[in-house]
């Protein structure tokens, strides 16, 4: 009997402590557009997110510090081969590679302010803020993991991503409009490719992951690029023998148009 | 105007992608090549992977070598006996070509290879004709005619078993070195996204003789079916054909291609063979250039497995 009143009290216990912080904070999110629809004149666009971040309970008291937000976009997840060039009998030449498996084809990190000012260095780490603390696995032998972000395979994989404008990571990205409602504007490039992007939202204060909220678009090919796309994955032959009459149907056409006699 | 490429999913701009297509045809057209030697390049340049241009090149060079092969027939300029002969080697060529595309794709190495193979065929062809063209021209200021009289002229070539006669060429040849030609035409061409016209027509005239008269619509015969047949093949193994890439570029080449022929029309044999001699190597040469010097981006990524 005894033994069941301190375990209910230390689960008291516990459970207050979860709750300590003088107010519990909700978080609200909503984005502009679930769907991104790609079609022949797709050039890249971007979605909007808002957010507000509330006490649970009315009555609850406003937190003194100021709310910081980390907004992570991950796309797709793809497994990438990364090669380097290296000089073999005067010719350069892909040699040394790296396999990334199922690593985000796009990702997004967009904050308020450096993650450095928002929380520790370990938490950062943890918590996967920002591109350099993300999560990137490489196949290394037979196992999967990650390795430092010194290493240069590592290091030009995230360039040659944001050169692209795949991987993009904005520390003022985030726009407080007032001390709880905010605003983050998600890059989207052409080349984004198709499928589902999940958005987590992530609240601090005080150096500490106060809540998180998820939520998810998709980007997806439309109209006659999806018809061509599905075609020629599902009908190769099919896709082959039209393209090729099309060939010759034009250039049929060229030599009627053209003919000179 | 900028357009989303389905397969090669990225947007370009649809008047530079006509634009290159009318500059590919009219080389094409005044030379009487596919012109892929030089489109495949260009489409790599715009941020095309070197797997769809490749494969959509095949389709643009069968446009414009169907627009041309019909202004030949009309002139009786074909020598469809003789095209089909090198078809037979030609198909199967193309089918171990694309067959090696993926194996070669799946290593990693394609880049490497079609480079590679872009050098040592562009100069060494480049080289050759420029050489052959120079001694013609100058026979000719020496007053001698162009081309020497070859017709007594036997090698080899016609000690071969299994003779064939090929009436509207009028030649008399063993058909396996017709059939080899076709192979190597099909499977270079399926590989490198070349339609090898300007392999093939050196090729007949060297090896076997074939009158100036027919050997280019003969040569746009094979070009033809070989690049509609890898058309196919690439569409239905890799599924990398982007259409819509594809119909842009055939627009573009089939009516510089209509131009092409009547410039070059205008030119005199030697002068022309020059000229073709001189682009080949310099397209070779950029591709070595590309090689030897150290690239500025040393690292590259690619998707695995998505296709």
């Amino acid at each position: 009997m005894m033994k069941h009143l301190i375990i209910a009290a230390a689960l008291l216990a516990v459970s207050i402590a979860g709750t300590t912080p003088a107010s519990a904070e909700r978080l609200v999110t909503s984005i502009s557009r679930h769907q991104v629809l790609v079609n022949s004149s797709f050039a890249g666009t971007s979605i909007v997110l808002f957010g507000t971040v509330e006490p649970d309970t009315p009555t609850a008291r406003r937190r003194a510090a100021a709310y910081d937000l980390v907004v992570t976009v991950t796309g797709p997840k793809q497994t990438i081969v990364e090669r380097r060039k290296e000089r073999m009998l005067g010719i350069w030449t892909n040699m040394a590679s790296r396999t990334f498996v199922n690593v985000p084809s796009y990702l997004a990190v967009l904050s308020n302010q450096p993650f450095n000012q928002i929380t520790n260095a370990d938490t950062v780490r943890q918590l996967q803020l920002g591109i350099d603390s993300f999560m990137l696995p490489q196949q290394l032998g037979n196992d999967i993991g990650d390795v430092g972000r010194d290493d240069p395979f590592r290091a030009n994989f995230i360039r040659l991503k944001t050169e692209h404008q795949l991987y993009v990571q904005r520390t003022n990205g985030v726009t407080m409009l007032t001390p709880t409602v905010f605003r983050a504007e998600i890059p989207l490039p052409a080349e984004a490719p198709i499928g589902n992007y999940d958005v987590e939202v992530k609240v601090f204060a005080d150096s500490a992951m106060l809540t998180r909220a998820n939520s998810a678009f998709e980007i997806v090919k439309v109209g006659f690029e999806q018809f061509v796309a599905t075609a020629a994955r599902d009908y190769g032959l099919l896709y082959g023998f039209t393209t090729a009459m099309m060939a010759l149907m034009t250039g049929w056409f060229a030599s009627v148009v053209f003919r000179r006699d | 105007m900028q357009i989303y490429l389905p397969i090669a999913d990225l947007p370009v701009d649809i008047f530079l992608v006509l634009a290159m297509g009318l500059a590919v045809g009219f080389i094409s057209g005044m030379f009487g090549i596919g012109g892929g030697f030089l489109m495949t390049p260009l489409l790599i340049f715009v941020g095309i992977s070197p797997a769809v241009a490749v494969a959509s090149v095949a389709s643009h060079i069968a446009a414009s070598s169907c627009s041309g092969m019909i202004s030949y027939w009309r002139r009786r300029a074909v020598d469809l006996s003789l095209g089909l002969m090198l078809l037979a080697g030609g198909i199967l060529g193309t089918a171990v070509g694309v067959w090696l595309f993926t194996v070669l794709r799946s290593l990693g190495q394609l880049d490497l290879t079609i480079g590679v193979s872009y050098v040592a065929l562009l100069t060494t062809v480049g080289g050759l004709m420029i050489s052959e063209s120079v001694r013609a021209i100058l026979r000719e200021q020496q007053g001698k005619p162009a081309t020497p009289r070859r017709g007594g002229a036997h090698t080899w070539v016609h000690g071969l078993p299994l003779k064939m006669r090929f009436k509207r060429s009028k030649i008399y040849v063993s058909a396996i070195p017709v059939w080899l030609i076709g192979f190597v035409i099909g499977f270079v061409g399926a590989v490198m996204g070349i339609g090898g016209g300007f392999l093939l027509v050196p090729m007949l005239i060297y090896f076997l003789r074939v009158p100036t008269a027919t050997v280019i619509g003969t040569s746009m015969v094979l070009t033809l079916v070989t690049m509609a047949s890898a058309t196919v093949m690439h569409a239905a193994t890799n599924h990398l054909v982007d259409a819509v890439l594809a119909l842009i570029l055939m627009v573009g080449g089939v009516i510089g291609a209509q131009f092409g022929a009547r410039a070059g029309q205008n030119m005199r044999g030697e002068r022309l063979r020059l000229l073709l001699g001189a682009l080949v190597l310099a397209v070779g040469l950029r591709f070595a250039f590309q090689l030897i010097v150290q690239p500025d981006d040393l690292y590259s990524i690619r998707v695995l497995g998505d296709e």
